[in-house]
């Protein structure tokens, strides 16, 4: 049943990834949004998708907007929170923006495809052109539209690459289903070329299981 | 001990809300084994029972409070204890809701008590009450919704040992309960808290007027110690912050210290004053037995120490709420129980509140709590069902 919000449809449009993640959801399947945020995918999906949908947010300013819109969201992390779900109790497990502020983002991507039958997952690849570029003209740590913190104040610890993603999914038996990439200004692709897509893009999102 | 006062026992005979008699065809079977009944249970209400009886809220009051939630307190004239949270346009808004609020079993505001007359004797029952816990409070809550006639309560909620009551429910009624709201409270009673209690016991029984528990058939009162027990008790509450921001060191009606054992410092004064107006409303028996209550509670224990078996298959929506500066039922607590319920795959909202308050935070005016209170019944009542 959706939610009393009448705001809803006159705000912004989502960021573009969450809509690219919008739309690869079933319609009324069970979600797990971990690092929500201020809840906007998961009101969106429970709005438009009626989903069955869950968050978990660190921040506390993020976790109590999200119970006051009615959003059943907990205060907590990737790293200490997803172990006590049962395997499979999701249909989507969805981190977004948030695996490269994980302190053990390898456990949490295998916590990930064991309490979702899928998980989708995005973050900023640290392969793109322009890090490359930023890195090789200046010497010093890029900060780019995807990644605009210092290297002091960032709390990305553990930046990859796309070709670094897809390895370790291979190491630890995850299956990729889809991959897109994303340029700046939010214009998307699937991955075909994985070699060009860690050259080309700011973001990629990964659609994944375990195999 | 200054100012504490000589008052005879609280009168109960005329209390404002209802008092109804249950146990009259089945007797309440007490988790100590004892066929309880037929017994009182005092209880007051808010609002209005829908023509569908599905709005009900029950609130749980915790180890002091009573079923004066939202109303001048007929023995203190003070407002209710959760008049911030319970009327018109407030979280549990009474426009909407129809709150019910019970006298918990061995309390001493007109249910069933060790201040009651026991009818085997014709005396007070003093010791003589069976020692109750949380889940024959709630046992008891059950017998009165069935009496009034609802089906399902819309939402169970309280702080501290109302929020263990409200955990109970949902563990032991769960389809009964459309929404469980446990705030500052725990799964089971900590050592730390059953030290804490302890205290409180042995300042009961070590007042000379305590009669070993017969005081009231002796007209006496075990004051001294009850306010004792009531000012060990309320510096849980507080927190150290608190506390300092009260009062730091602050001295109470005087520029130097005294050099003696006069209250020199406020907060000596305070919690003179805390533990005084207490044994007015308070009975010192009633305070041992719902401490015990308290004691016993651990609902994991229940279910062969895993807590999230309380909760298989639940479809109770859940939301949590503990205090950051809470050291009695603190986040921890909280979290345990979150955690017990996302490996129930129960539906959980839990929200940590920043305050120095410390555990009476759920009893004060939080903005926080009240918005986050009001989304996630407004969310509950969409997912019921509940007219506007």
């Amino acid at each position: 049943m959706p939610l009393d919000r009448p705001d809803l449809a006159t705000q912004a449009p989502m960021r573009v990834d969450l809509q690219v993640i919008a739309d690869m959801i079933q319609p009324g399947s069970r979600v797990l949004d971990i690092g929500c945020g201020d809840g906007a995918l998961l009101e969106y999906l429970v709005h438009f998708k009626q989903v069955d949908g869950r968050g978990i947010e660190l921040s506390q300013a993020g976790v109590n907007a999200c119970v006051s819109h009615g959003l059943p969201v907990i205060q907590g992390d990737a790293d200490t929170d997803l172990k006590d779900y049962p395997s499979d109790a999701f249909d989507y497990a969805v981190l977004s923006q948030t695996l490269q502020a994980t302190r053990d983002p390898r456990r949490v991507l295998q916590q990930l495809v064991r309490i979702g039958k899928r998980a989708i997952v995005s973050f900023p690849n640290f392969g793109c052109w322009k890090v490359r570029l930023h890195l090789s003209r200046h010497g010093r740590m890029p900060v780019t539209a995807a990644l605009p913190e210092k290297w002091y104040n960032t709390p990305n610890i553990h930046l990859c690459t796309i070709l670094d993603f897809v390895e370790l999914c291979q190491e630890i038996g995850i299956y990729i289903e889809r991959g897109i990439a994303f340029a700046a200004g939010g214009k998307s692709w699937p991955i075909r070329s994985k070699r060009a897509a860690n050259l080309m893009s700011e973001q990629g999102l990964f659609l994944l299981r375990r195999r | 001990m200054t100012a504490v006062l000589r008052m005879p026992a609280p009168a109960r005979a005329n209390l404002p809300g209802h008092r109804v008699v249950l146990g009259t065809e089945h007797e309440l079977r007490l988790d100590c084994g004892i066929e309880f009944g037929p017994f009182a249970l005092a209880y007051q209400t808010y609002g209005t029972l829908n023509a569908q009886r599905s709005n009900a809220v029950l609130v749980c009051h915790a180890l002091t409070g009573d079923q004066f939630v939202a109303e001048e307190h007929p023995v203190t004239g003070k407002p209710g204890w959760w008049s911030t949270m319970v009327g018109p346009g407030r979280p549990l808004d009474t426009e909407r809701y129809y709150i019910i609020c019970a006298n918990v079993l061995g309390g001493c505001m007109g249910t069933a008590g060790p201040m009651e007359t026991n009818p085997a004797t014709g005396k007070p029952y003093g010791l003589d009450f069976p020692v109750i816990t949380v889940a024959d409070m709630v046992r008891s809550q059950k017998m009165l919704i069935d009496h009034l006639g609802i089906e399902r309560l819309f939402c169970v909620t309280g702080g501290s040992m109302g929020g263990m009551q409200a955990l109970q429910w949902a563990a032991m009624y769960p389809e009964h309960v459309f929404a469980a709201v446990p705030i500052a409270s725990a799964a089971r009673h900590s050592a730390q808290n059953i030290a804490f209690h302890e205290v409180g016991r042995q300042a009961i029984v070590a007042d000379p007027d305590w009669c070993g528990g017969d005081y009231l058939s002796q007209g006496k009162r075990p004051q001294r110690g009850l306010a004792v027990a009531r000012m060990a008790a309320h510096i849980t509450y507080l927190s150290e912050a608190a506390l300092h921001r009260k009062f730091g060191r602050s001295l109470q009606d005087r520029q130097k210290v005294t050099y003696g054992f006069d209250a020199d410092f406020q907060v000596e004064s305070y919690l003179r004053y805390q533990g005084s107006t207490f044994v007015d409303r308070f009975d010192a028996n009633s305070y041992l037995y719902i401490t015990r209550a308290m004691d016993y509670f651990d609902l994991a224990a229940e279910h062969g120490g895993v807590l999230s078996r309380a909760f298989t298959g639940t479809k109770v929506r859940f939301c949590l709420v503990s205090f950051t500066s809470d050291w009695l039922f603190p986040t921890r607590e909280s979290r345990e129980i979150v955690h017990a319920l996302n490996a129930a795959m129960a539906n959980v909202s839990f929200v940590e509140i920043e305050t120095d308050k410390g555990h009476d935070a759920f009893l004060l005016d939080e903005p926080e709590l009240d918005k986050v209170l009001k989304g996630f019944l407004a969310g509950c009542a969409e997912h019921a069902g509940l007219d506007r």
